[in-house]
C-alpha cells in the first residue's frame, strides 16, 4: 500500500497491518479489558475438563448430542433476555411465559384436536402479546420492568395451572411432528458437512466483498490472509464439532434451529438501523430520543422478542419432553436463562453484548448441569453450583468494566 | 444580509415573561455570542429556536422567509443544527455509530463503509483530532466529545449551528480546541450562534455580542469595539450593579 487508509493517518493510532497486525489488535483489546468471549472460552474449557476428569463420559459423543438438544430451549429464552438486557431493562417471567406457551400448545394440540401448526402459532402469538402488554405498561406508566414482569411471573404460573385444568399434565403424542423434531430428528452428515463449509465460504466472501469495498473507499481492511485463515479456523472447528456428534446420533434439527435463530438475532442487531437504536437506548435513553430514535417503539419491540422467544422456548421445551405439564418453565429455568445471557458477555446495565454470548453461556449452564446430573448430584446441589457461575460471571462483568473505563474503552 | 432574523419574539411561562422582544440577526459566516446572567433567558431562546419550544409572539425569517419552528424536527429540516450542553452522545457506541444515530444510512443493511468515510470528511472539515472513529465515545476526551457533537450537527449540511455553552465544562486546551473548531464553523461560511458565561472565549471568537438581561435585550455590541467590562455592565445592567455602586460609594465618602 503506497498511501495510507484514511482512517489510520493519525500518527497516535498503534495498528499493524495484515495478519500479524489483527492478532495483537486482540491482544491489545484483552489487555484493555475488552475480553470478549475470552473468560467463557476459559470457563468452559476449566468446566469440562473438570467434569471430564471426575466422569469420563461426560464429553463422550453421545453426552455432547444431548448436551447440544437440552441447551435448545433454554438457549431460545436467553437470546431473548440478551434483547431485553442490552436496553437496560429485564424479563423475569420468561419460565412462566414459557411453561404457559408449553400448556396452550399441549391443550390446542391434544385437547382441543387442532392441527399441530395451529396450536403453536397460537403459542407464539400469545407470546407476543404478553410481550406487547409489558411493552405498554412499560412506556404508559415508566413502571421498572423488574416489577411488571414479577407480576406477570406470578400471573401468568396462575394462567398456566388453569389451562392445563385438573389433570395437570398433558402428553404430546410421540408420533406428532414437534415431538420428533426435538428428540429423533438428526441433520444427515452429508448436510452437516455442508452447512460447515457455507458458513466458512460466507464468511470468507462476505469479509472479501467487505474489504474490496473498505480499500475502494481508502479505508484500511482486514487482508485476504486474515480473511482466509479465519475461514479455514471456522471449518475446522465446524468440520470436528460436526465429526464428533456424528459420532453417535449427530447434529439435532433442534440445535440448528436455535443456532439459526442466534444467527438471525446477530444481523437484527449488529446490521440495522434497529440494532443501533436498541444498543443506543441501552447506552442514554436521552441522546437516543434526541437523535430521533422511537425509544417507546424500541422497547415495546424487545419485550415483544423477548416473550416471543420464551414461548418458543417453551414450545422446543415441551417437545422434548414430550408433554406440558405444571412444573414447566417453574424451578430454574427464568434463572438459567438470565444467567446465560450475562454469563456470554450482556452486561446489566445495558448496551452491552451479543447474540452469541446466548450461545455461548447456555452451553456453560447446560454443560455444569450435565455433569452435576452425571455424577448423580442432586438439584440442591446443582441450584448451588449454578448461582456461584452467574455470581462469578457478574463479577467478570463488573472488573472487566472497571478496565475498560480505565483503559477507555466503556 | 442576514441567515436567521428574530423580531419581537416574546415567551411566558406562566406569569413569568421569559423572553420579551427579542430581536436577533445572524449572517452566514458570523459568529454571535449570546451572553447573559443566570435567568436572562438565554436557553428559553435556545429552546425556541431548536424547536422545542413554540414562541408565543414574534417572527423568525430564515433565509428570507418567515418560518414557524413547532418541532425539533422542523429545525432540523430547515437547517438549524443545535448542539446541546449535555452533548448527548451514547457512550458505549463508537465515533460513526454516535454521527449517525438516528440516520443510519440503508436501514436494513448498514452501510458502515459510506458512514466510516463521510465522518472522515465532516471531521476532516473541522480539523478534529480524533485518532479513530472506531473507539467508544467513552474513551475520548471532554473537547472530543464536543467534536463529536458539533460534528454530528453538520451531518445535515445546516445553515446555522447553535452551541450551548461549549466551553463550560472543558479545561484550557481543550477550550481551545473548540474554539477553533468555532472558527473552522465562521470559515465554512455557518452562522453560528454561542451562548456562552465566559468572556474570554466570547472576546476571542464572536463577531457580535447580544446581552440578555431579565428576558429583553440589553445592547448588541460589535466585538472588537466593546470591552468586556462594557459587555460585563450590560449581563448585570449598566446603572444598578455591584460596581457603580462600589463606584458611587466612593463618591459620597
Amino acid at each position: 500500500m503506497t498511501t495510507t487508509a484514511t482512517d489510520r493517518q493519525d500518527e497516535r493510532l498503534r495498528t499493524g497491518e495484515g495478519l500479524r497486525g489483527a492478532l495483537s489488535d486482540v491482544v491489545e483489546r484483552a489487555r484493555g479489558g475488552d475480553l470478549g468471549v475470552i473468560p467463557v472460552v476459559v470457563g468452559l474449557i476449566v468446566i469440562w475438563s473438570v467434569f471430564q476428569i471426575l466422569n469420563p463420559i461426560f464429553l463422550s459423543s453421545a453426552n455432547l448430542v444431548n448436551l447440544t438438544l437440552e441447551s435448545a430451549a433454554v438457549g431460545v429464552i436467553a437470546l431473548g433476555i440478551v434483547c431485553v438486557l442490552l436496553v437496560g431493562q429485564i424479563d423475569l417471567s420468561v419460565g412462566s411465559v414459557s411453561g404457559l406457551s408449553g400448556a396452550v400448545l399441549a391443550v390446542l394440540f391434544v385437547g382441543e384436536g387442532l392441527p399441530v401448526w395451529l396450536a403453536i402459532a397460537a403459542a407464539v402469538l400469545l407470546g407476543a402479546v404478553i410481550g406487547w402488554l409489558y411493552g405498554q405498561l412499560f412506556n404508559r406508566f415508566g413502571v421498572p420492568s423488574f416489577v411488571i414482569t414479577l407480576a406477570g411471573l406470578l400471573a401468568f404460573l396462575g394462567l398456566q395451572l388453569y389451562v392445563l385444568g385438573t389433570k395437570g399434565s398433558i402428553n404430546l403424542p410421540f408420533d406428532s411432528g414437534v415431538v420428533s423434531f426435538a428428540q429423533l430428528d438428526f441433520v444427515p452428515d452429508w448436510l452437516s458437512y455442508t452447512f460447515a463449509v457455507v458458513a466458512a465460504v460466507w464468511l470468507f466472501a462476505t469479509g472479501y466483498l467487505h474489504a474490496r469495498e473498505r480499500r475502494a473507499a481508502g479505508l484500511s481492511a482486514r487482508s485476504v490472509t486474515t480473511l482466509a485463515v479465519r475461514s479455514v479456523a471456522l471449518l475446522a472447528v465446524l468440520a470436528f464439532v460436526v465429526w464428533y456428534l456424528g459420532q453417535t446420533r449427530g447434529v439435532g434439527w433442534m440445535f440448528v434451529f436455535f443456532v439459526a435463530l442466534v444467527l438471525v438475532m446477530h444481523y437484527l442487531l449488529s446490521r440495522t438501523k434497529w440494532g443501533r437504536a436498541v444498543y443506543a437506548v441501552g447506552g442514554n435513553v436521552e441522546a437516543a430520543r434526541r437523535a430521533g430514535i422511537n425509544v417507546r417503539a424500541v422497547y415495546t419491540s424487545v419485550f415483544v422478542l423477548c416473550s416471543t422467544f420464551a414461548a418458543v422456548g417453551g414450545i422446543l421445551a415441551a417437545a422434548r419432553l414430550a408433554a406440558a405439564n405444571q412444573s414447566s418453565g417453574a424451578g430454574d429455568v427464568n434463572l438459567n436463562a438470565i444467567a446465560a445471557a450475562v454469563i456470554g458477555g450482556t452486561s446489566l446495565f445495558g448496551g452491552r453484548g451479543t447474540a452469541f454470548g446466548a450461545l455461548l453461556g447456555i452451553i456453560v449452564i447446560q454443560s455444569i448441569s450435565s455433569g452435576l446430573t452425571l455424577l448423580n448430584l442432586d438439584s440442591s446441589i446443582r441450584f448451588v453450583v449454578t448461582g456461584a457461575v452467574l455470581l462469578l460471571a457478574v463479577v467478570v462483568d463488573s472488573v472487566s468494566r472497571r478496565s475498560r473505563t480505565s483503559h477507555g474503552r466503556a | 444580509m442576514s441567515v436567521l432574523s428574530l423580531r419581537g419574539i416574546s415567551k411566558t411561562f406562566g406569569a413569568v415573561a421569559a423572553l420579551t422582544d427579542i430581536e436577533l440577526d445572524v449572517a452566514a459566516g458570523q459568529v454571535v455570542a449570546v451572553v447573559g446572567d443566570n435567568g436572562a433567558g438565554k436557553s428559553t431562546l435556545v429552546k425556541i429556536l431548536s424547536g422545542v419550544h413554540p414562541a408565543d409572539a414574534g417572527t423568525i425569517t430564515f433565509e428570507g422567509r418567515e418560518v414557524v419552528i413547532p418541532s425539533p424536527a422542523a429545525a432540523h429540516k430547515l437547517g438549524i443544527a443545535t448542539v446541546f450542553q449535555d452533548l448527548a452522545l451514547c457512550e458505549n457506541l463508537d465515533v460513526i455509530q454516535n454521527l449517525f444515530l438516528g440516520q443510519e444510512i440503508r436501514p436494513l443493511r448498514l452501510n458502515d463503509v459510506a458512514m466510516e468515510t463521510r465522518s472522515w470528511e465532516l471531521l476532516r472539515q473541522l480539523s478534529a483530532k480524533i485518532p479513530s472513529v472506531r473507539v467508544p465515545v467513552a474513551a475520548l476526551s471532554g473537547g472530543q466529545r464536543q467534536t463529536v457533537a458539533i460534528a454530528r450537527s453538520l451531518l445535515g449540511d445546516p445553515k446555522v449551528i447553535i452551541l450551548d455553552e461549549p466551553t463550560a465544562a472543558l479545561g484550557v486546551a481543550q477550550t481551545a480546541e473548540v474554539l477553533n473548531l468555532v472558527e473552522r464553523l465562521r470559515e465554512n461560511g455557518l452562522g453560528v450562534i454561542m451562548i456562552s458565561h465566559n468572556m474570554a472565549d466570547v472576546k476571542a471568537v464572536a463577531d457580535t455580542v447580544v446581552v440578555l438581561r431579565l428576558g429583553r435585550n440589553n445592547g448588541v455590541f460589535d466585538v472588537d469595539g466593546v470591552t468586556s467590562e462594557d459587555i460585563i455592565a450590560a449581563i448585570t445592567g449598566a446603572t444598578d450593579n455591584v460596581v457603580s455602586r462600589r463606584a458611587q460609594r466612593g463618591q459620597t465618602s
